[in-house]
């Protein structure tokens, strides 16, 4: 199978722009960064969840805590997936108990990837809201999941998929949409 | 989308010993093992990964710290346990290891972890049935996790392996632990000694790649870990030495030894259970030299990481595998 890039979405303006707007959406959103803290879904979202709250810190001029969760061990496709799933440790140094928790994915697909998410949260503690940012919402939800702050909504179709690349992960800043096409023989 | 690194995939259908593990198979346990480190650390201390799968440990001698080990390993996983004592089971009446093990199968478990007294015990099984099969110490011939909890110790202490002088102390000859070490030891570059009375170490030691003494001052100089095997008590009924008195004088680990020849920021390892002030003393074992009950937490970890790969593995060796899946 060959990957055939589409189009590209975003350039690296236009991803500083969405994460700018996002963060200035969650101060106006929380009134201000009290309470709140930030945790990425590894990988992407840990990076994209470290952006917004130096973003936020510019803004407020406060640094609120940021964790990197791992979802791995709460995948619900584990005995399905051929390929093998591979855990990194996630990181999260603050209780989450009472704080308002904004949640930072790359791309929202599905909307499993959240839920993982979700249920390994409520397993730090109890926090007093969970809000959901995602840089790109793609469509296609298998699951009631909606987010808080979007960066850009891209229709897509399924036999597509939507790649977001930063310089600490791909060495680029760019959102491309790709298709996966059969080779010819 | 496949442009990610290429990552190690394991392709093992059982955990019979370090002998037939790559370095890349270590390291990706050792990997693996730090994120179910964390997890052990969280108010909740347990995930949903191996939800719906049983295991079964087999135990036909004694243990409390591997078998606990294990038995945690498996709950803060989710998976279900069940745990057989040989002295409680049908092998007391007679049933073969083979039957017992094809019983337990028909009653659809997914993995079994065995202890036996026989070295390739947990080998025959393995060939019999579809399960996966760990071996938790067979005779004296491995002792996997042993090993791998150790490995994973020393990494978090020291960071490295190469070039890392790593020496064993004690009853090499009748010790899986030992075997397990070296093995692992060896296949990640570092440089190990062993050392006890010529009686406990075995012919052709250096065949193994290892460095050979009998004096504990050559063992301590310039090691960075001391790992002190336990003395087998009973062993000296079969006078392996002269006397556990003389075994102390020569080659227990004192706090004056180590002031005298070790180095100052040297780790001690012990794999237990500890006899205080035969192999070790009282004061050593509880110094800050010492990381014996960090070998405890960090088995758990490492166990985790094990059953996980075994748990959610669809690559096996013995399966064909598609040699090319993705580009």
């Amino acid at each position: 199978m060959n990957i055939r890039t589409k189009s590209k979405v975003l350039d690296q303006p236009g991803i500083r722009r969405s994460v700018q707007r996002i963060a200035h959406e969650i101060i106006e959103k929380n009134q201000g960064l009290e309470n709140v803290a930030i945790i990425g879904i590894k990988t992407r979202g840990a990076y994209l969840a470290e952006r917004i709250a130096e973003s936020m810190a510019g803004i407020e001029g406060k640094k609120i805590p940021v964790g990197a969760l791992d979802i791995t061990m709460y995948r619900d496709d584990l005995t399905e997936i051929a390929e093998q799933p591979v855990v990194h440790a996630t990181e999260i140094g603050f209780d989450i108990t009472g704080k308002k928790i904004i949640l930072v994915d790359d791309v929202l697909f599905s909307g499993r990837t959240v839920r993982c998410a979700l249920d390994e949260l409520i397993d730090f503690g109890r926090p007093a809201n969970i809000q959901l940012a995602v840089l790109i919402d793609r469509g296609h939800r298998e699951l009631p999941i909606r987010p808080d702050y979007t960066g850009k909504n891209i229709p897509t179709s399924k036999k597509e998929s939507v790649e977001v690349r930063l310089k600490e992960t791909d060495g680029s800043e760019e959102v491309v949409v790709v298709e996966a096409e059969k080779e010819e023989r | 989308m496949m442009k990610e690194k290429k990552k190690h995939t394991w392709r093992h259908k059982d955990l019979l010993g370090i002998e037939n593990l790559s370095e890349e198979d270590l390291v990706l346990i050792l990997d693996q093992a730090t994120g179910f480190k964390e997890v052990l650390a969280r108010p909740i201390p347990k995930v949903p990964t191996l939800r719906g799968k049983t295991i079964v440990t087999l135990f036909c001698e004694p243990s409390t710290r591997t078998r606990a080990s294990f038995d945690l390993a498996a709950k803060r996983l989710s998976a279900d346990t069940l745990n057989i004592a040989a002295s409680s089971s049908s092998f007391l009446k007679g049933e073969s290891l083979k039957d017992t093990a094809r019983n337990l199968e028909a009653m659809k478990i997914d993995m079994i972890i065995m202890r036996h007294e026989c070295a390739g015990a947990p080998h025959f099984l393995a060939g019999e049935v579809n399960a996966a099969v760990i071996n938790a110490g067979d005779g004296f011939h491995e002792h996997p996790t042993q090993a791998l909890l150790d490995i994973y110790t020393i990494r978090e202490k020291l960071g490295k392996f190469k070039g890392v002088k790593v020496s064993i102390i004690g009853d090499i000859a009748h010790s899986r632990v030992a075997r397990s070490n070296i093995l692992a030891l060896s296949k990640l570059g570092a440089e190990v000694t062993v050392c006890g009375p010529k009686t406990l170490i075995p012919a052709e030691m250096e065949k193994m790649g290892v460095r050979v003494v009998y004096g504990l001052k050559d063992a301590l100089e310039g090691a960075d870990v001391i790992n002190v095997l336990r003395i087998q008590l009973e062993r000296q009924k079969k006078a392996l030495f002269p006397s556990t008195r003389e075994y102390i004088n020569l080659f227990g680990i004192t706090k004056e030894k180590l002031d005298r020849h070790a180095k100052e920021d040297v780790v001690i390892m012990h794999p237990g259970p500890v006899n205080r002030g035969v192999e070790i003393t009282q004061e050593v074992a509880d110094s800050r030299y010492s990381v014996i009950l960090d070998q405890v937490t960090n088995g758990v970890a490492v166990r985790m990481a094990v059953l996980f790969l075994m748990g959610h593995n669809k690559n096996l060796e013995q399966k064909e595998v598609p040699t090319k899946l993705h580009n």
